[in-house]
Formats: C-alpha cells, structure tokens, sequence
C-alpha cells in the first residue's frame, strides 16, 4: 500500500527538539511517502539541523524568521532549491515574551510585547502561506497548530489571544484561498510537553486535568496523534474540508465536567 | 570511555554551542550560573553530546546534572549501560 502523502512535498516549520510536534509531522509526513524540507529560526536553527538527522531521511533545513520580510521574500526560491513544488505546509510557529504569559496580570500586558506575540504566533500563518503560495500547485493545504482558546488557560494568558486569532485568521485564508484550492485548517492538540510548552511557567497545571477529564485520557507526552491529524489534513482524504479545527484532545473539549 | 575523554568531548561540544571557552570547562562548574548555557543551549549540548557519545539523557535526567562533572559521571554511566 502507497502512504498517505505519496509524492507530495511538504515544508514543515517549528521543529526543534525530537518532542516537537512538528518534529512528529515531518516523521510521519516521510514515512507516508511525502518529501520533507524543514525550517529553522534563530540560535534554534542549528539545534533544528542535529534533529533533522534524527528523521528517517536527513531533511534540509532552511532558516526562516517570520518577522522577517527578506526570509519570508526569499523562501520560496529556497524551498525551490530542494523539492519542485509544495502540497502541504505545516505552520508550527509561536511565542511570546515572558511578561505577557505564565500568570502575570493579564490586565498589565503592555503593546510591544503582545504586538510580537501576535505578530509570531498569529500574523505568521497569513505570512507564511503568502511566502509559500507561488509553490503550490492545484490542491495545497495548510495545516496550523491551535490550543483551544475559547475558554481561558492558567498561564496561557496573551499567548491564548494569540491562538484565538490563529483560529480567525486560518478562517479567513480558508475564505481567500479556498477558489485557488488551498486548504487552511488547524489541529487543536491537548497540552504537549515539548520546549515551547515548557518555557510556559504554570503549564503543567492543567495537564494532569486533562488525562482525567479526556474520555478517551491525555498522554502530555505522545505527539503522535496530533502529528498523524496534521498529515491526514495534508492528504487527499479531507479534500472538502477547510477552516476547521480538528481537536485532537482526547475528546476534552466535548466534555463540560 | 575515560573521564578526561569525556570532559575533553564535552568541552568541544559547548564550545560549539554556546561559545564556552573549554579552558573553564571543569568538573566543579555549573552549566547555568558558571558557563552561562541558556535552556535552549543546553537542550542542544544535551543532543549533541547524546550523539557524539552515543548514549540517551532523558528530560527528567538533564535536570538533576546541574555541572559538568555531574554531566560526565552521567554519560559514563549511560555509556557503559548501552
């Protein structure tokens, strides 16, 4: 039997450590059959190439900063340079500073540092599929990384507005791009251990809740079911779906208490 | 693998790294407070050197090696139990 993403070329954004989530899509991503280009950002780009060497097959590693208009101009000729076209796009991408985050006074939370939050964990998504566009051929699909945010998180703070956005934006590229044959959709994971949960101080509060109320139970860290729901919406077997939000939660969200 | 071998490997990989001078690499140093490795450097240090002496330091582990000789009596550990 074929993979599910046989012939298809993906590029995968955010892995830096093997407890990545993204790190889970561009594995599953090669063993499906797909062709794997990755990117790093910053003093994590180096640590992002010693992974990359951890995946079936070495992937490149090219870097991208999203807050940065010459990377964003230049990654498509890049990608370019390693696979002839893109069919899917893994947008793992977020942060934001320390004072905006991790139990400070919400109410506090002053502009600069909300701007970057927004500006990397939201904004991105559009930048990065602007980039990545003139690669795509007749199907493509978009594949972001959500935490619910309609309801409130310990210690999530701005970084939650930041996803509620996420959840908007990937609607409007849904909208906008839907006639080209672009598909934009977000995968809601439950709480997972990786570098970018444990720079959130507080953030192992909720996870124990989680395991309990999750019908079908919470391991914090299996990146796995998540990966596997981002490599399914990049094949063909959700052609018609688009501007949704898959929970891969355990089926927390579905359950009031 | 010796100690000296250890300490010398590992004095090679921060200085890669995090720019570390392997003159201060010693056994009495910390990691965070002595040589400076911020989290994301030492996440690195840690899958660098599980590379180049062929051992796995799981999350739980890093935490409890708060210097470099806790580091290598670890890896010496580690490497002869592989």
């Amino acid at each position: 039997m074929s993979g599910l993403l046989e012939g298809k070329r993906v590029l995968v954004t955010g892995v830096l450590t093997d407890a990545s989530i993204a790190f889970a899509v561009a594995r599953i991503a090669q063993e499906q059959g797909a062709t794997v280009v990755l990117t790093g950002f910053g003093r994590g780009l180096s640590l992002t190439r010693r992974i990359s060497r951890r995946l079936p097959t070495e992937a490149p590693v090219i870097e991208l900063d999203v807050t940065d208009e010459e990377h964003l101009g230049s990654l498509a000729d890049k990608v370019l340079e390693h696979v002839d076209g893109l069919d899917g796009v893994l947008h793992a991408i977020g942060f934001a500073p320390e004072s905006v985050l991790g139990g400070k006074p919400f109410v506090d939370a002053a502009w600069p540092e909300v701007g970057v939050a927004l500006q990397v964990s939201t904004w991105s998504l559009a930048a990065l599929t602007r980039a990545t566009l003139p690669l795509f051929g007749e199907h493509a699909s978009v594949v972001g990384l959500d935490f619910d945010a309609s309801v409130t998180w310990p210690s999530y703070d701005w970084m939650g507005v930041a996803k509620a956005g996420l959840a908007s934006a990937a609607r409007y590229l849904a909208r906008d791009l839907g006639p080209r044959g672009v598909r934009v959709n977000l995968v809601s994971a439950g709480p997972l251990r990786t570098m970018a949960a444990k720079s959130i101080p507080g953030f192992e509060r909720f996870e124990a809740v989680w395991d309990d109320k999750a019908p079908l139970g919470w391991q914090v860290q299996d990146t796995e079911p998540a990966a596997r729901a981002c490599v399914a919406l990049m094949s063909e077997w959700f052609p018609a779906t688009t501007g949704e939000i898959i929970h891969v939660d355990g089926g927390f969200h579905a359950i009031g208490a | 693998m010796s100690q000296t071998d250890v300490l010398a490997g590992l004095a090679e990989i921060l200085e890669e790294v995090a720019g570390v001078d392997p003159a201060d690499v010693t056994p009495e140093k910390t990691f965070i407070d002595d040589l400076d490795v911020d989290s994301l450097s030492m996440v690195e240090v840690v899958v660098a050197a599980e590379e180049k002496f062929g051992v796995k330091i799981p999350d739980d582990d890093v935490k409890t090696l708060k210097t470099v000789g806790d580091a290598v009596s670890y890896i010496q550990r580690a490497g002869v139990a592989a």
